[in-house]
């Protein structure tokens, strides 16, 4: 699954971004391959999310190059990067939880039928193809009707992906998708986030949890401070490296000896 | 690799390998999908707690006196729904989209005193005076949604101030121009019997049933067909329970709402000119207070308050539960005023229900 010889879905060459005089990101290089996914690892405070805001077109890069299909390009809004087949899940899932899910997974491009006054929604097909979308997913929704909110979080960002596969998305862009999971929950997300790989997408997995990125990462780019620590293949890298390059090899040690002492202590209850 | 974080006991199916023609996964049925009875699905309909309360209301009132459900008793509070009802569905509409419009009331009456003032004073023919009205009204509604927008201030407080501005010139104006609180004798204007045969008079002809009842129900079976089967309706739902969300995904928030407040003032104020054509006259009080029926009738319904649920059969059902009580108290012989403590219980008790409702369709997650 290497992208060498052909031009990758997406790359940015030495990006920086300032804020004032604070440098938010500072040459930054990333290659997003088709049928591969990119785990982008930092800690808080990392610039994870400027980097991301630079890919969705939230913000534009002061410095460097945005390449899409080795084409350079600059976004001038989110709306832009959407259309130009750059989809974004946001931590809030732009999910309405009191809609029902097929009205959630069209909300603002719902099939219609019929002409002038009885032009109207087809709601048979958006809930065939809702369900259907969502069955190559591994869910299977068995009331169209039932309101987002009652789904659990796993779920609602199933939705949110199938959503953004369905409308057409070359590079699939999460944001922290495991952050608020439980453990299974994460699994199943995980598991999405390898579905949308398997489909040809260009997967961008943000996380600051190796242990979520390691098992579906293709790549792995982390970030610290706003720098490049490094990029590596799967197999260049083994989970501990990748932990320790997070959190800059040395604090961790010393983090690791401070919890080794505190779950030694006996736990009262 | 990622199995080990599969769920238990089945509910997720096995992982796939990641070859590029693998069938997709035969999902196995969510044991959590399954509980959803047809009774269950019947409860989750945002009208059905105004359905079964028209029903115990009408009972009720039928056994204090058996006339109140012959065909008299129902023309006469089919006619009070009536004039509550169509705003109500509008006002659902709103609240829907998640804004409100206190003017709703007061524009009733700046409606008829603005078409009688054009039709008497101005000599205007009806019809033109009423279509100038109509623009003059949604004129206003645009004024309310675009405020409410570019300021993003709470529409309950840029609506009040509006409520109070109609109000101060339905007085001030209707005294400057007729020296009196009302504007009367609209049936001598030009076009008045036939625009009063399709907006104000009344049709089977011993009982009177009121012609605004066919209105409401026209305007009901409109908006309940927008909302469940256009994209209009799925962006209302959209920009009343999650404007950002809606926003993200290309739904026009902005167009929307002030297409919603729009609505709402038209509406009310072609309410307005029914009643006034009807009665010939308007009182320049006229409909100040009657937002509150509108919404009351809208939450009796099932719209919740933050917008993103409800529908406007509810809205209906609830302005028909309105208009029971009001005549109900009086074929019972007992004091009008009971009917403000009885809006008030009904009101406390659907707005319970409806938190309860919305609750479980929320969830608990987010």
């Amino acid at each position: 699954m290497s992208t060498n010889g052909s031009t990758p879905l997406l790359e940015v060459r030495n990006v920086s971004k300032y804020f004032g005089n604070v440098v938010a990101l500072k040459d930054v290089s990333v290659q997003v391959g088709a049928h591969e996914v990119t785990c982008v690892l930092g800690d808080n405070g990392a610039g994870k999310s400027t980097f991301i805001k630079i890919l969705s077109g939230v913000h534009r890069h002061d410095e460097g190059q945005y390449l899409l299909d080795g084409e350079e390009t600059h976004f001038h809004s989110p709306r832009e990067a959407k259309e130009r087949g750059i989809a974004t899940v946001f931590q809030d899932l732009a999910t309405v939880p009191l809609m029902s899910i097929w009205r959630n997974f069209f909300l603002g491009s719902e099939p219609t039928r019929g002409r002038g006054p009885l032009r109207r929604v087809d709601v048979k097909s958006a809930q065939d193809t809702m369900v259907g979308e969502l069955k190559k997913m591994g869910i299977d929704v068995r009331d169209p009707d039932q309101p987002v909110g009652t789904l659990s979080g796993g779920e609602r960002q199933a939705v949110a992906i199938a959503r953004a596969v369905y409308f057409g998305a070359k590079v699939l862009i999460l944001d922290e998708p495991t952050s608020a999971l439980g453990v299974k929950q994460s699994g199943v997300v995980l598991r999405y986030v390898a579905q949308a790989r398997d489909r040809g997408l260009g997967v961008i997995f943000i996380t600051h949890n190796p242990h979520h990125a390691y098992p579906v990462g293709d790549r792995f780019v982390v970030l610290n401070r706003g720098r490049l620590m490094g990029t590596w293949k799967k197999g260049e890298i083994s989970r501990d490296e990748l932990i320790k390059m997070m959190s800059g090899g040395a604090e961790l040690d010393a983090l690791t000896h401070e919890l080794e002492r505190v779950l030694d202590e006996p736990v009262a209850g | 690799m990622i199995g080990k974080h599969g769920m238990a006991s089945g509910s997720i199916p096995a992982p796939t390998p990641p070859a590029a023609a693998a069938p997709p996964p035969v999902p196995l049925k969510d044991e959590r999908l399954a509980q959803i009875s047809p009774t269950a699905r019947l409860l989750r309909r945002p009208e059905i707690g105004a359905g079964l309360a028209a029903v115990v209301v009408a009972i009720f009132f039928w056994t204090q006196n058996g006339l109140f459900l012959k065909l008299d008793g129902i023309a006469n509070w089919t006619d009070v729904a009536s004039t509550i009802g169509i705003p109500a569905v509008v006002v659902a509409l709103l609240m829907i989209g998640g804004e409100f419009d206190l003017s709703a009331g007061v524009m009733t009456g700046s409606a008829g005193l603005m078409m009688g003032v054009l039709a008497t004073e101005v000599n205007m023919n009806i019809w033109l005076a009423i279509v100038l009205t109509l623009i003059a009204a949604s004129a206003v509604g645009f004024v309310n949604g675009y405020v409410v927008m570019t300021t993003k201030l709470p529409s309950f407080i840029v609506t009040l101030a509006t409520f109070f501005i109609l109000q101060g010139v339905n007085l001030g104006v209707t005294k400057a121009i007729t020296n009196q609180v009302a504007v009367s004798n609209i049936d001598g204007a030009a076009g008045y019997d036939s625009a009063n045969k399709i907006f104000g008079g009344s049709f089977w002809s011993p009982h009177d049933f009121r012609i605004t009842v066919l209105w409401w129900i026209a305007v009901t079976a409109l908006a309940t067909w927008m909302l469940a089967r256009t994209r209009v309706g799925n962006w209302i739902f959209g920009v009343g329970g999650d404007a950002n969300a809606a926003r993200n995904v290309g739904v026009p928030v902005q167009r929307v709402k002030i297409g919603l407040f729009m609505t709402t003032s038209f509406v009310c104020a072609l309410t307005g000119i029914m009643i006034a054509l009807r009665l010939a006259s308007t009182q320049a009080g006229q409909g100040v207070g009657d937002e509150f029926q509108f919404i009351i009738a809208a939450v009796v319904g099932g719209c919740v308050l933050t917008g993103g649920f409800g529908s406007a059969i509810g809205a209906s059902l609830g302005a028909l539960i309105i208009g029971m009580a009001f005549i109900g108290i009086q074929f019972s012989g007992w004091n009008t005023d009971w009917r403000f403590l009885f809006l008030g219980v009904i009101l406390l008790a659907a707005v319970l229900v409806n938190n309860y409702i919305r609750k479980r369709a929320e969830g608990a997650r987010r």
